[in-house]
């Protein structure tokens, strides 16, 4: 029997473009543009200058503070500019292009093999943050914060997440299915760095192949494979949490507060890599796909190779494309830009053809309540979306619970208005946020 | 070379794909629903009911279209929303009324009830409630009288013959009337003509009342007669997720089981029998299921719904048997609406992790 949750809705989930397809390795590029700024918190700063060589897996920018991850050459090769170039996350933002030279040549003394049993956590999380590694589901939080939550929690549940909930992408399944040892490996790991003893791996049911081969690769380990209700938002982590442990994450509190701490398959094939290999984060698997693609695939793609190799490696476009997405279509980010680079992030790229862009301009809501049965944190998403639009976002937020959205957009999904309701939530919290920081800086 | 675009055209904020319903198909589904009690009416009453309905929806659809030309509005009527408040005033009239009232009550309805409240989405009333209760004001008379007689109507004069007593006028009272009036009438009736309740009963009982009720051959409004089609339609109203049980159940449920036990605390003879008749009589199958079930108007959460159609309930019972008027949905139903901003506010869906 699987597992379900309250609420989330079912799109098709246009899964079987690439789901079965292996993952191919992309010839690496002439030119990679790697983003400093991958993900929130400070960014990166460069430590090459432009002339230098560098080889693969070469450390190019180190964190400013303690919230960033370092960043690694994705090839050997010569920097020729600092310069700003697309980012697909904050538009454009300083990029070390590196010029490849074609040897792919990795640095010395960096390929090593070690035993994670002789380590101690502390050595591991340090190997992890050194080798830049973030959560690869798509919000790449860095993954040595989230795996050294403050001595005070107690951890007793490690939850893996192989749901893969968003359509179109497939990355997490072919990573399950090519590299389960390593998935395990990863897992293993991070149990033992959070020293927990329970570890769940949770695949959503639409993917049989995968939990067919992980609960016989788990055999004989403590890892229990949990089969998941097919459900938008399933992979998010609050769902995860309830769906497997039946615990619900209080309101604006962590999943490290009731015991969980989940990880996404992916970070933990790159832990795996990094600790046992001293392998740093410079590529990753991505889904490209979308009606308009004509071969769509999962790739092996380098950090800082522009949208438009990949689709041209994946045979470029068949009709016209209304919208190009990082991420998957619930919850991924519209680009302005083709030239856009691959980033930590990035779980798939994938396109909305002309004719499927739902442009309807949106109407009055009718008060249908499907987004409230939508919303699996059992908000109220339309009054939210009244709010924000009469600009009483504090209502929103004393009231109504605006800082428990998860952003899923569910309720877009359902509203049969055409509300982007989720968009207008966006704007309440950005909103309370311009006003708690002025009040912030105002009485300093 | 394939080629690549340089710019994707639409920028905009996640989720990039959507369900596929929208306002229109909603409100055309349930206008396509609503066709086929309106289409049975046409068997019972004669074309006379067709025309009825026919000139609501058409008046609906002018002034609605008029309104917003005026308004200088965006032009939404073909989103489908008047046809459907036309169609529901047009089944809520007697078959037999002079056709300038019930298009007097649509144009009300479009026009002050829903366009002047800001058009579609932001109406307090349900709109085909408010046109009804509009012209029932207007024209008491016509909105209660013009009848359809119970089919075998003589089946009752030889019952009263046997009984004593009988005349023409008590004849006539009874057979012309819709069953909630005789319920409600019963004992003046009584009175008046000299012979008892229970030949009332009896009357009923030898009518096969809850079968007239049930299939629609029985007097009433145009689309109210029929429970059977009524439900039908409404479940596939479930089933397509357009509306949610809680109000139907709740609603009818409240209203039978206040009404079993008035009726079974005042020593009736017949409890059950009695609220059957009062559950599948007058407007309540038609109200519960399609007019309570305005989005618009009624709460958000499913809380708030199931009090919205527990106070419908009520409110009907107390009207329909306590008070002294013989039917009490419509404004059951108006007196909610008004309350649901108070319901939205006090029953709020528990928030996860709260």
């Amino acid at each position: 029997m699987f597992r379900k949750i309250k609420g989330g809705v079912h799109p098709h989930d246009e899964k079987q473009s690439t789901e079965d397809k292996k993952i191919e390795f992309m010839p690496i590029p002439q030119k990679l543009f790697v983003p400093v700024h991958q993900h929130i918190g400070q960014a990166s700063i460069p430590v090459v200058a432009v002339g230098d060589m560098v080889k693969k897996g070469q450390l190019i920018a180190e964190t400013a503070d303690g919230r960033g991850t370092p960043v690694h050459a994705p090839t050997s090769g010569k920097v020729t500019e600092l310069g700003n170039y697309p980012n697909p996350i904050y538009g454009s933002s300083l990029c070390v292009v590196i010029e490849s030279d074609g040897l792919d040549e990795w640095q010395e003394n960096l390929l090593t093999t070690r035993n994670y049993e002789n380590l101690t956590p502390e050595e591991m999380i340090d190997i992890i943050f050194k080798n830049g590694i973030v959560g690869m589901g798509g919000a790449a939080f860095p993954t040595h914060i989230k795996l050294a939550p403050p001595k005070d929690r107690h951890i007793d549940t490690l939850i893996v997440n192989g749901a893969e909930c968003e359509p179109y992408l497939t990355s997490d399944h072919r990573t399950m299915m090519e590299y389960p040892d390593d998935v395990i490996k990863g897992t293993l790991i991070a149990m033992k760095i959070l020293g927990v003893s329970k570890c769940y791996l949770g695949i959503e049911i639409n993917k049989p192949k995968a939990i067919a081969l992980m609960l016989e690769k788990c055999k004989g380990t403590p890892i229990e494979v949990v089969e998941l209700e097919t459900r938008y938002p399933q992979g998010a982590e609050k769902m995860m949490i309830l769906a497997i442990t039946g615990k619900e994450v209080p309101s604006g509190k962590l999943p490290m507060d009731v015991g969980c701490v989940v990880q996404n398959v992916g970070s933990l094939k790159a832990v795996a890599d990094a600790v046992e290999k001293n392998i740093p984060l410079i590529e990753r698997i991505v889904t490209v796909a979308g009606k308009t693609v004509k071969d769509p695939k999962n790739v092996m793609a380098k950090l800082g190779t522009p949208f438009s190799e990949l689709f041209k490696y994946c045979g470029g476009f068949t009709g016209k494309n209304g919208k190009l997405i990082m991420g998957g279509p619930m919850m991924g980010q519209a680009q302005v830009n083709i030239e856009a680079v691959i980033v930590k992030a990035t779980s798939g790229i994938v396109t909305i053809s002309e004719k499927d862009v739902d442009y309807v301009p949106e109407r009055a809501c009718i008060r249908c309540g499907r987004c409230i049965e939508a919303c699996t944190m059992h908000l109220m998403p339309s009054t939210l979306s009244i709010l924000s639009e009469k600009g009483q976002h504090q209502t929103a937020q004393t009231d109504y619970n605006l800082m428990d959205c998860v952003e899923c957009g569910c309720c877009y999904y359902v509203c049969p208005s055409r509300r982007n309701i989720v968009h207008y939530i966006r704007q309440s919290k950005a909103k309370n946020a311009m006003v708690r920081n002025a009040i912030k800086t105002g009485s300093k | 070379m394939p080629q690549v675009q340089e710019k994707s055209d639409l920028i905009s904020s996640p989720p990039h794909i959507k369900s596929g319903d929208s306002v229109k198909s909603i409100m055309w589904t349930v206008a396509a629903v609503l066709m086929f009690p309106a289409a049975f009416s046409v068997y019972i009453f004669g074309l006379q009911a067709t025309l009825v309905t026919g000139v609501c929806v058409i008046s609906g659809i002018a002034a609605e279209f008029l309104c917003q030309i005026l308004m200088r509005r965006k032009i939404k009527v073909l989103d489908g929303s008047s046809v459907i408040t036309g169609l529901l005033l047009g089944m809520s009239v007697p078959p037999h009324i002079p056709l300038w009232i019930p298009a007097l009550g649509t144009v009300f309805a479009v026009v002050v009830f829903k366009e002047f409240f800001g058009g579609l989405g932001a109406n307090i009333f349900n709109p085909a409630l408010a046109g009804r209760a509009f012209i029932m004001l207007l024209q008491p008379l016509e909105m209660s009288s013009n009848w359809h007689l119970f089919p075998n109507g003589s089946v009752i004069a030889n019952k009263l013959v046997t009984a004593g007593n009988f005349t023409s006028e008590a004849f006539l009272s009874i057979t012309g009337a819709t069953p909630l009036t005789i319920l409600k009438n019963g004992e003046k009736f009584a009175l008046d003509y000299n012979f008892s309740i229970e030949n009332i009963y009896d009357f009923f009982i030898t009518n096969n009342i809850l079968q007239s009720l049930i299939i629609g051959n029985a007097g009433g409004c145009i689309g109210e007669t029929s429970a059977l089609l009524i439900f039908a339609g409404g479940l596939f109203l479930m089933w397509r997720k357009i509306i949610s049980w809680h109000i139907p159940v709740s609603f009818i449920g409240t209203m039978a089981l206040a009404a079993y036990i008035y009726y079974y605390n005042t020593g009736n003879p017949l409890p059950g029998f009695l609220t059957l008749i009062h559950v599948f009589s007058g407007g309540l199958f038609l109200g519960a299921f399609f007019m309570a079930t305005d989005t618009v108007t009624t709460p958000l959460s499913a809380r708030g719904l199931i009090v919205f159609g527990i106070g419908c309930g009520l409110i009907t019972f107390l009207i329909r048997i306590i008070g002294g008027y013989t039917e009490g949905v419509m404004f059951a139903i108006l007196f909610m609406n008004a309350m649901v901003p108070l319901i939205d506010r006090l029953f709020k869906p528990k928030v996860f992790g709260v």
